[in-house]
């Protein structure tokens, strides 16, 4: 269906719905919020990375004037296990004990108590007066020691899931997963060549510029209002109810406009505390995290090691591929191991691999998705190793691609036959692109890498409503993060045919929408724009309807046609068509107010591929790299509003440079966190980057309506290789650790 | 802690609070005053959203004192509009799809207040220096700088 139509609305660059107040001061984010006779709640985290809870007194802190509520893990109901709900999901017990340790402390920033007082500097001093006693135990901190089999224990109740046969003591290695096709040792045998490595990148942090923020209040007959930025308040509002034990219908979410989250704002930290608080306190409770609580004690990305192992012909064909990639869970299991390594080898069409995950707890914070979660940290390594290859086979880095590329009809490495997917075509628009016909800057180094990431579907629900105008209301509960709400509305004026100035979208709030699953996954326009266009066709189907029963004729008579209703071929060409506004002015006779709506699981979100390159200069006397110019192309399907395609191709760019040139968690012998605010970790700012130069491949997907792809997630991916492979380029050593820093490459160009 | 009385003046609009001395002007504006506009994302100068101009000078609002502002002219994100509208910023930002969640416009846009009012016609390689101090995660900064670059050259016709 998508191939052939011509768009009026999609495929535009209006400005979004949302954006005056945004660019006002009025949009309302998780901290604008301040409700009358409000409390200010503050968490206590622990000092140490591991240790045993002996004994917390709160009763000083109870005693000082100001103060109206102090809670501690004891406080909180016990969890029980269970799936979570939300993205990257994990365990309800595990979750409830990150929310608030219990008996132990599992990471420094671990909270373990709260207060909720009249005032912040109340507040504090009375966390100053809670007493704890540790016993401080040897704190796990990297993946060697995590994994080695004496190892010191983050729980003493972890048993390995997925091995063979049972475990039988308790590891640190929570689960292991394997993935394989074929025979890799005859594959090998088939090589010329073989390439091989190993690959370390440390954990880093999505970075959104607002800090976790929530304002609770709970009245005395236990119905809690809990208003928060989040990519999804049904997921925190069912986070919340199996945590605290409550009944999802005590629980009113309503999500605030959303500063940033990329896969972070996607689980509860704040939320059950702030219930909590504001339950026994009786008043609201605002909790806003200080930057520095952002880094040590939300979720972080995983880090990782990556070994790699390809083996191919002269002629550029892949035999066999290896993988074996170890993740840290962080304090809790749930690193994504699983779509890491169902990521690592998916733009290939192998014959013969194996991969080997493994999700590693160590006394560090749980980690929690960030943009396509495992995906950067495996295909780092795989397409680091193809570079490689590439120069031994004296070969073009698009061209090794290309000859191995997965295409309609291949067997993903994951499991299922892929639809129509843009990969190749991806690589040749890359090959073709003037950007890379033009010489390598002297100085710099080119490097080349393709992303890939799954996309998700899942549930959403949308309403739409005809105001009596004949104007439009969308409502659907998908948190705004970057546009969503024109792209909505550009796909129902689209569907409907009327003008999309005249439409208007509501993000609503647990009690105002339908359930929408999290703004994560790259999801929102594909699957609760579907929900969008179904419950405008809802309403096309309402509308012919009323105008059948003014015309007295019957409803298959009537065709909808430019936002408005007209007799099919053949009926009686007297009639004149009604517009939505016609429709509306007779309404209250044809049948009452007209309201469509859609609730779907939505299937066949289609991959979304990415092929990225960069020039990229090293300064040899101190090892800074500076990037020159960066090229994505990207398959987003349709773009429905170009602009927000090309920024989120932009932005994910220039997160994926960040995490590979600088961005790193760095932890002392302790496992304190010694980087935690933006000074010392160093995202990317305005004079590191260039312009990002963007094309967009539109290959259609069969399952939308519109050919719609997620495109959130994927261009995080590539440019982690990009910077490697430049690097590669410019030095003539491959560095295989991240960050790309000046240290780092400078010890490699004095080795070398 | 006895509090501070302190007479200012918030865009355009005479204004008097009581803060404790070591309060910040960003603690004010946003929890005394409402104007939540300007936004907090690090409280230690680093990120930019607290951006507002002191007397005309572009300031980190989560690094002055409230009691710095006694006498002054503060402008914040609230009084980038005038009467006939958005201003060419707010207009350019909007048209080039420059924020995607938003929360580092307010700042950027009381920035590029700052770096239009002193250098009228910026190159690139300026307007990307000016703003370095304002963090933006989402966008890349392209579609900020293109924005940016296109207020100038509006401005400058007006002009
Ligand atoms: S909040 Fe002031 S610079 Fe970040
Ligand atoms: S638009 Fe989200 S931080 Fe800039």
């Amino acid at each position: 269906m998508a191939e052939a139509t011509e768009f009026k609305a999609i495929g535009t660059r209006p400005v979004r719905p949302d954006g005056v107040d945004k660019v006002t001061g009025r949009a309302q984010f998780g901290a604008d919020l301040n409700l009358p006779n409000m409390l200010y709640g503050k968490v206590l985290r622990s000092p140490h990375a591991h240790a045993r809870i002996r004994r917390i007194d709160l009763d000083a802190a109870r005693a000082m004037p100001g103060v109206h509520a102090v809670v501690s893990g004891a406080d909180f109901p016990g969890a029980q296990h269970g799936e979570i709900g939300g993205e990257g999901g994990g365990d309800v017990a595990d979750v409830a004990k990150n929310v608030m340790a219990r008996d132990k402390v599992l990471y420094h920033g671990h909270p373990l108590a709260a207060v909720a007082a009249t005032s912040q500097a109340i507040a504090e001093a009375a966390l100053a007066a809670i007493e704890v006693e540790y016993e401080v135990l040897t704190p796990v901190l990297d993946l060697e020691a995590a994994m080695a089999p004496d190892a010191v224990l983050v729980n003493e109740n972890c048993f390995t899931k997925n091995l063979p046969e049972p475990a039988e003591k308790p590891s640190n290695i929570a689960s292991v997963m394997t993935l394989a096709r074929g025979n890799v040792d005859e594959g090998f045998e088939l090589a010329d060549v073989i390439v091989e490595g190993e690959y370390r990148i440390p954990m880093a942090h999505q970075g959104y510029i607002e800090p976790h923020a929530c304002t609770a209040t709970v009245n005395e007959s236990g119905q809690a209002t809990v208003w928060t930025c989040t990519q999804g308040h049904f997921a925190l509002r069912t986070q919340t109810a199996n945590i605290l034990d409550m009944s999802v219908a005590d629980l009113k979410f309503i999500a605030s406009e959303i500063g940033g989250g990329f896969g972070g704002k996607t689980v509860v930290y704040l939320e059950p505390v702030a219930v909590m608080l504001s339950t026994q306190a009786r008043r609201p409770v605002k909790m806003v995290m200080s930057r520095e609580e952002v880094f040590r004690a939300s979720g972080p990305a995983a880090g990782s090691c990556a070994k790699i192992r390809v083996g191919a012909k002269k002629d550029g064909t892949i035999t066999a591929a290896t993988a074996w990639l170890a993740y840290e869970a962080g304090a809790f299991e749930g690193a994504p191991m699983g779509p890491g390594a169902m990521c690592v080898f998916a733009p290939y069409d192998l014959e013969n691999f194996r991969v080997e995950g493994f999700d590693v707890l160590v006394n560090k914070p749980k980690v929690a998705a960030y943009r396509a979660p495992g995906a950067p940290q495996s295909m780092h390594a795989m397409e680091s190793a193809l570079d490689d290859l590439a120069r031994e086979l004296n070969m073009d880095p698009i061209d090794l691609r290309l000859k191995n590329a997965v295409a309609e009809g291949s067997q993903a490495a994951y499991g299922p036959k892929f639809p129509a997917i843009g990969f190749r075509e991806c690589l040749e628009a890359a090959k073709a692109h003037p950007n890379y016909q033009k010489p390598v800057p002297e100085g710099a180094g080119r490097g080349v890498a393709a992303g890939f990431w799954f996309n998700a579907g899942m549930e959403s629900s949308a309403e739409v409503h005809i105001n009596e105008d004949g104007t439009v209301q969308i409502i659907e509960g998908s948190p705004d993060i970057g546009g969503s709400r024109a792209s909505m509305a550009l796909m129902a004026a689209e569907t409907l045919g009327v003008p999309y100035e005249k439409i208007r979208v509501l993000v609503g709030d647990t009690e105002a929408s339908g359930f929408n699953n999290v703004t994560g996954g790259s999801r929102t326009t594909f699957a609760t724009g579907m929900a969008v266009i179904q419950a405008c066709e809802d309403i096309i189907a309402q509308c012919k309807d009323r105008a059948a029963k003014t015309w007295g004729v019957d409803a298959d008579q009537v065709e909808w046609e430019d936002g408005q209703a007209i007799p099919a071929p053949g009926v009686n060409a007297e009639l004149k068509p009604l517009t939505l506004a016609e429709i509306m002015k007779t309404a209250a006779r044809t049948g009452g107010p007209i309201l469509g709506r859609a609730a779907l699981n939505a299937r066949g979100p289609g991959a979304g591929f990415s092929v990225n390159f960069g020039d990229l200069k090293v300064d040899r006397e101190t090892g800074k790299v500076d990037v020159l110019s960066f090229t994505a192309i990207q398959d987003a399907g349709k773009a429905i509003h170009p602009a927000y395609v090309e920024g989120q191709m932009q932005g994910g760019a220039v997160q994926g440079l960040g995490w590979a040139l600088n961005e790193e968690y760095i932890f002392d012998g302790n496992g304190v966190l010694e980087n935690p605010g933006f000074l010392d970790y160093r995202i990317p700012v305005a004079s590191d980057m260039p312009m990002i130069d963007t094309q967009i491949i539109e290959v259609p997907n069969p399952s939308h309506p519109f050919g719609v792809r997620g495109v959130g997630e994927t261009p995080i991916v590539a440019p982690l290789a990009v910077a490697a492979n430049a690097v590669r380029d410019a030095i003539g050593r491959r560095v295989h650790d991240l960050p790309l820093s000046p240290p780092n490459v400078l010890a490699a160009i004095e080795e070398g | 802690m006895s509090k501070v009385h302190v007479t200012t003046r918030v865009n355009g609009d005479p204004v008097e609070f009581l803060c404790t001395p070591e309060q910040t002007l960003v603690d004010v504006l946003r929890d005394t005053l409402d104007r939540t506009g300007t936004k907090e994302g690090c409280s230690t100068g680093d990120c930019g959203a607290c951006s507002v101009l002191l007397n005309g000078r572009l300031v980190c609002a989560c690094l002055v004192l409230a009691v710095e502002s006694e006498g002054a002219e503060v402008t914040t994100i609230e009084g980038i509009a005038t009467e006939e509208g958005l201003h060419p910023i707010q207009e350019k930002f909007l048209e080039h799809a420059a924020l995607q969640c938003g929360i580092c416009t307010p700042g950027f846009i009381v920035a590029t207040k700052a770096l239009l009012d002193k250098h009228p016609e910026p190159d690139e390689e300026t307007i990307r220096y000016w703003l370095a101090g304002n963090l933006c995660r989402c966008t890349g900064y392209d579609k900020i700088i293109r924005a940016v670059q296109d207020a100038a050259t509006t401005l400058a016709h007006e002009a």
